[in-house]
């Protein structure tokens, strides 16, 4: 096992659009800078399988800068843990590896929120970005009966996507009511990017049905999903599929920031006007910053990256599209709430920690996330309650702890590297 | 409605505490258990969950055997999730002195009705291949077996509910008098008795416990099922847990039902911080991989720490407090808790009755400590 | 044009090129399961982004590797845990 060492002025965690924004900015400015993601290639998921010679304009941009610059890129890469201040610890198929900076930028971005129902671990119920991560890594989608289902502006997003893969979506079934969406929709009016990406995607959409105020109660199948139930305010009915991507809008990856010692409000982190948090020298930026789409990241990208370089004339630049950005995350946050039915949906018999296997019915009974972790090992296994951890939060209110190390599974042996040094 | 007055009042739902409560409960005693957190929430549940029998001296070898048979009495009876399972602990031995001290051990434990089996080399990497090679031996002691210590001690809760116990979650006491205990909300609950089995906050409770903090790490494992069949533990073990030094760490690994693997162990006195500490971590991971070579390329997906409550002597505290007439306590058991929290409350339970214990009390009471701490 | 070359899924061949990753290819050997969970269901993958842990497999002898993460590399072995 080897154990190599990194030594930057500025180091980004995350290569998706705010990632690759921040470090394009500080090496423009001279500084020597690395980024580190834990898939083989840039991109993060919007980004996903994207190149610099992609169809998709602002991505294969961005790639060109990044690839052009002096940034180096360490992937795939994942941290784990900070031995102190100053000093992160990764590893990768090489082993571990020491990562030391002056200035830190977290752009680890989002995953979406999962909710159980009654089926919904049966192969081939994945997530909406899950199904779309899965696809452009290679698996064949073409003649598949996909029903698309949960929440957010991602949903659309994945249905189109499929479709230009030959997949045969039957449905996208949004929780989110017509009216609210109606609002929405109105708000993306005053936007001209976003009009046209909504242009776009109602092309690629033609002729599948969208229904809002619309939600899954179960997947039904035999070792795999093959029909799910779906239901409105008015009628409950069965839908064939090969594929449920079912998704709940996203939850913010704030658990390093949170092994930092950075401060969240409410459950993102909080950063001053230059995308600083609350540890001196630690830049927060995009998705844990609170949801806002690609442009929201890529404007705080900007900003963290000038700001970690120490140009905060350059960073000011990007305060106004922030703002304007900024509009759009609210807009988001208010559409896509979660209705109180989905509180509704998981039987006793239905898993919530898919690690452990623990059934709704016990969890009930628990008095607190502390107590259901403690006797039913409720988020104790490998994905450290990222998956169950926002289920329980919106079925029970319990509300995640702050992480400990490693932030994801290791070896021991790297592990044991952690204290490396000197 | 609850009950005005109780004969007894235990501060605290950990398994000492639980234990407690039911050997009480189970008396006919009217008791009520006074929880601060959740149930299990201390060392109970940051801990091992070893039962073992452990000879560091005489009166620790007597309390860890008549518990341990306790535990085995009860094994039948225990929920699934408590995850009894008797896979027996081997104290290693990587050379010709620690080999010599193995056959003292038997010879120490077999005089004392504790079967335990000399293992040579070959013995012993038949019983666990993935020791590495060049140790030279070990004693395998099969009755000794491993538990999940949260859900035994939730388990004592409901057995002494069911016999009437009454638990008060959350709830924190401020003050032990004379009439019972004081709660933080200024209620009183008076009882005749007051038994004090609040691990490392019992000297915030009774100022003079010699209590202290005794930090430990542990990493678990992903599922690895038969990487490790017996807990696992070496010889300098009782050299760490034994020694008045800061800081140490020693080999001990335990599998789980589950087929996860616990890594430990480390012992630190005065650092008051619960982070992790790298450089322990390190060390112990280090330790590990000397015995077990495989463990460095398994993944481990949670570490963390957890506070044991030390005394001077390495002996519990079970008994009279000197000069209350109705305080008792129940706590200081290091390293032990999980295996001698039934024996605990028998002898706990003894001395509230007034009636012989099975073992000589006299190593744990707490007037054993010299008269001018309690003054 | 990105190599192409074969991998084995529990055994059969595979061909594959080298930005896919374990998991897809294992999807494309027709297997649905790839793991049972710890009371016996089986499991395929979730989140495809390397943070729900449901898609691991035993890879060239490792086992728990999140195969969503993993790109396929010439000859790998890759075993589901069915």
């Amino acid at each position: 096992m080897t154990n190599s060492r990194r030594s930057f002025d500025v180091l980004v965690v995350g290569a998706g659009p705010a990632g690759i924004a921040a470090a394009c900015c500080a090496a423009q400015e001279g500084a020597r800078v690395g980024i580190v993601d834990n898939n083989a290639r840039p991109g993060g998921q919007i980004w996903r399988g994207e190149t610099q010679d992609s169809d998709v304009v602002d991505a294969a941009s961005w790639l060109r800068k990044l690839v052009g610059s002096r940034v180096e890129i360490l992937a795939p890469m994942e941290v784990f843990a900070q031995p102190e201040a100053g000093r992160l610890v990764a590893t990768s198929p090489d082993g571990a590896c020491e990562l030391s900076y002056k200035k830190l930028i977290l752009c680890t971005g989002a995953r979406e929120r999962f909710l159980p129902f009654p089926g919904w671990t049966l192969p081939n119920v994945m997530g909406a970005g899950g199904l779309q991560a899965l696809v452009k890594s290679g698996m064949g989608i073409a003649g598949k009966k996909v029903v698309v289902a949960g929440s957010g502006p991602l949903l659309l997003a994945v249905a189109a996507h499929l479709r230009a893969h030959g997949a045969d979506v039957r449905t996208i079934a949004e929780q989110a009511p017509w009216s609210r969406l109606v609002r929405f929709g109105m708000a993306l009016a005053s936007r001209g990017q976003k009009i046209s990406q909504a242009f776009q995607l109602k092309k690629q959409l033609s002729r599948i049905a969208y229904r809002a105020g619309c939600w899954v109660v179960a997947a039904e199948g035999n070792g795999k999903v093959e029909s799910v139930t779906l239901r409105t305010e008015r009628k409950t009915w069965k839908e064939p599929c090969d594929y449920l991507a079912c998704g709940f809008h996203l939850v913010p990856n704030t658990e390093l920031a949170s092994l930092l010692g950075c401060e969240l409000r409410a459950e993102f982190v909080r950063t001053d006007d230059f995308q600083e948090s609350s540890v001196s020298g630690t830049y927060c930026a995009g998705e844990p910053t609170g949801i806002g789409g690609l442009e929201l990241s890529i404007a705080e990208g900007q900003i963290a990256g000038f700001a970690a370089a120490g140009q905060r004339e350059r960073a000011q630049a990007y305060f106004g599209e922030r703002k304007s950005q900024r509009r759009f995350s609210t807009a988001l946050e208010r559409t896509f709430m979660l209705r109180d039915e989905l509180r509704h949906l998981p039987g006793a018999e239905t898993i919530v920690c898919r690690c452990e296997d623990v059934k709704f019915g016990r969890l009930r009974e628990q008095p607190s996330w502390r107590a259901a972790k403690l006797q039913t090992r409720c988020g104790m296994g490998p994905c450290q309650g990222r998956i169950c951890g926002p289920a329980v939060e919106f079925l029970f209110g319990w509300k995640a702890e702050s992480a400990r190390p490693p932030i994801f599974p290791v070896a021991v042996e790297s592990l044991a590297a952690t204290a490396c040094a000197e | 409605m609850r009950a005005r007055s109780y004969d007894v009042v235990i501060i605290g739902a950990g398994i000492v505490g639980a234990a407690c409560a039911w050997a009480c409960a189970s008396e006919g005693l009217r008791v009520a258990v006074i929880e601060a957190d959740i149930i299990g929430g201390g060392a109970t549940g940051a801990g091992m969950g070893h039962l073992v029998v452990m000879d560091d001296s005489e009166a620790q070898f007597a309390l860890t055997r008549y518990s341990r048979s306790l535990w085995q009495l009860l094994a039948p009876e225990l929920p699934d999730d408590v995850e009894y399972e008797s896979c027996g602990t081997i104290w290693v031995a990587a050379d010709e002195e620690e080999m010599q001290a193995v056959r003292q051990k038997r010879e120490f434990y077999e005089a004392r009705g504790v079967p335990a089996e000399v293992l040579d080399a070959k013995a012993l990497r038949l019983a666990e291949p993935n020791l590495r090679e060049g140790l030279v031996g070990g004693l395998r002691v099969p009755g000794d077996a491993v538990i999940y210590a949260p859900c035994a001690a939730r388990f004592f809760i409901e057995r002494a509910q069911s016999r009437g116990a009454e638990l008060y979650l959350p709830r924190v006491v401020t003050e032990i008098s004379a009439e019972g205990v004081r709660l933080n909300d200024g209620s009183v609950i008076a009882a005749h008795r007051v038994v004090n089995a609040a691990g490392t906050w019992s000297p915030m409770l009774t100022p003079g416990i010699e209590v202290k903090k005794r930090k430990g790490h542990l990493v678990i494992t992903e599922r690895y099922a038969g990487f490790v069949k017996h807990q696992l533990v070496e010889l300098g073990y009782l050299k760490s847990a034994h020694s008045m030094t800061t800081e140490s760490v020693a080999f001990n690994v335990q599998p789980r039902r589950t087929g996860q693997m616990l890594i430990g162990s480390s012992r630190q006195f005065d650092v008051e911080s619960k982070e992790v500490d790298a450089n322990i971590l390190t060390r112990m991971l280090e330790r590990a991989a000397e015995f077990l070579p495989g463990v460095n390329r398994l993944f481990a997906i949670r570490g963390w720490t957890g506070f044991r409550a030390a005394t001077p002597d390495k002996l519990p505290l079970i008994g009279p407090w000197v000069g209350r007439e109705n305080l008792f306590l129940a706590t200081g058991h290091e390293g032990l808790g999980i295996t001698t929290s039934l024996g605990t409350a028998k002898l706990l339970v003894d001395q509230l009755l007034r009636r012989t214990s099975e073992i000589p009390i006299g190593p744990y009471l707490p007037s054993r400590v010299p008269e001018s701490v309690h003054a | 044009m990105p190599k192409a070359f074969s991998v084995t899924v529990n055994g059969a061949h595979v061909g594959v090129t080298e930005d896919m990753t374990a998991l897809a290819a294992i999807l494309l050997s027709g297997t649905t399961t790839l793991r049972r969970s710890v009371s016996g269901e089986p499991r395929g993958a979730l989140c495809g982004m390397g943070g729900c842990f449901e898609c691991r497999v035993t890879i060239n002898g490792e086992r728990h590797c999140r195969s969503c993460q993993i790109r396929c590399a010439q000859a790998m072995d890759i075993r589901t845990d069915d």
